[in-house]
């Protein structure tokens, strides 16, 4: 979706202002929202793909104004209550009132370092060929749904020259929306500074693309 | 961004801290969670995942032409040789900038970034500024990174909008061919590996 998260090519949000010798974490809290983030993954009761679609339906004028953390914080207490997983009233009252769901798996202290070391890997045995290759000339869609996407704004209908293909990954579009993994090709595709924005550069912009965002051209 | 300087203490605690801390013991009394798996993953970040990891990797790719090679194809098995390897790193590519091409990477969309070579990414890289003007006037956000790419060069800029992870491999600066991994692993900065920096002269 078109939301506060779909930044790239905006205008008006002012300097970078890196901070020298910046902390990890601004304030306690921070850390204890990066570990319980991380902890609710293997839960199993969101995908990170639908974390991800929470987050982008956040108001603009939250999501541009508050800390990265607060994001974080926000869109998962509103996953949790979504999914029958907490109340609004336990969360006001810090209580609880109704028992807990069924979690798939809850890590102890020992099972962090080799799961974080194995990670979540998004691709799968290809189903099918792959419909491009590497210098295949491509058209991207026009995305506007009211769902997750990973092709930005300001890729829709835009030429690119396939840069690479990266294997046969989950697609985010069904996976964020409870739709199953739904695996597609995943293809680096570059785009010329010109196409996007008409700039008179040799730059370029790479995106990584999955097959039904695109045709050839 | 806002950042509450007042939850240094526990008797006067900001709201976002206070909400917090009420989440993180409903979550633990559902069992959703154990509060020292989150301990855990924090002192993981803290301690044990950062910069230097990735610093590792370009030290040894600038010193061992094999590895260079190994990193160009596979990067995710070279650098997994090196002992960094799992979540949101599952899937990592290497961008070499050359004389020709200087590589940046962003994500325009939320935020992501290789963490098993990086660590957790700044504040700068997960705010609007630096996501929304990144794609559209690269060689502007590399001036305010002190950083100035000859116009005849291609500022080739790397969206991670899939699960694919980008560590850039900047190029080795003159004057450092006596020295070994170690000394060459403190000339590479993590700006240098998001792009947005450039390696050290010794």
């Amino acid at each position: 979706m078109k939301g506060a998260a779909d930044l790239g090519g905006m205008m008006g949000f002012g300097p970078i202002n890196p901070e020298e010798n910046e902390p990890l974490f601004h304030a306690p809290w921070e850390r204890r929202v990066l570990g319980f983030t991380v902890a609710m993954g293997p839960t199993g009761a969101w995908t990170g793909d639908a974390s991800r679609h929470k987050r982008e339906q956040l108001p603009p004028s939250f999501y541009w104004s508050r800390s990265y953390y607060e994001i974080w914080f926000e869109a998962l207490t509103q996953l949790l209550i979504e999914r029958g997983m907490l109340t609004e009233k336990e969360l006001a009252e810090g209580q609880l009132h109704v028992p807990p769901a069924a979690a798939k798996r809850v890590w102890k202290a020992e099972d962090v370092e080799p799961w974080l070391k194995r990670g979540f890997p998004y691709d799968r045995p290809s189903q099918t060929a792959a419909t491009f290759k590497p210098s295949d000339l491509v058209l991207t869609k026009r995305m506007a749904t009211s769902g997750h996407t990973r092709l930005p704004n300001y890729a829709w209908g835009k030429r690119g020259v396939v840069e690479a293909v990266r294997g046969y990954h989950v697609y985010p579009d069904s996976n964020a929306m409870g739709q199953g993994e739904n695996p597609q090709w995943l293809y680096t595709v570059r785009f010329s500074a010109q196409e996007l924005w008409g700039s008179a550069t040799p730059d370029s912009v790479c995106l990584d693309l999955w097959e039904p965002y695109m045709e050839a051209t | 961004m806002a950042h509450d300087g007042h939850d240094h203490d526990g008797s006067e605690l900001s709201p976002i801290a206070l909400r917090v801390k009420a989440l993180e013991s409903l979550l633990v009394e559902k069992g959703y969670v154990d509060p020292a798996a989150i301990d855990k993953i924090i002192e993981t970040y803290e301690t044990k995942i950062g910069p230097r990891n990735g610093a590792r990797v370009v030290a040894r790719a600038w010193s061992n032409a094999a590895f260079a090679e190994w990193l160009k194809a596979d990067a995710t098995a070279a650098i997994a040789s090196l002992g960094y390897s799992g979540r949101q790193g599952e899937h990592m590519v290497a961008l070499f900038n050359t004389p020709s091409q200087h590589n940046m990477v962003v994500c325009t969309l939320c935020s992501c970034y290789p963490w098993p070579v990086l660590g957790l990414p700044p504040v700068w890289y997960k705010s609007p500024p630096y996501r929304s003007r990144a794609v559209l006037e690269p060689r502007a956000v590399l001036n305010e990174f002190g950083v100035s790419i000859a116009d005849d060069v291609e500022v080739r800029v790397w969206d991670s909008t899939a699960e694919i992870r980008y560590i850039v491999i900047p190029m080795r600066p003159a004057g450092t061919d006596g020295l070994n991994e170690d000394q060459l692993a403190t000339l590479i900065t993590r700006d240098s590996m998001i792009g947005t920096g450039l390696a050290k002269s010794p």
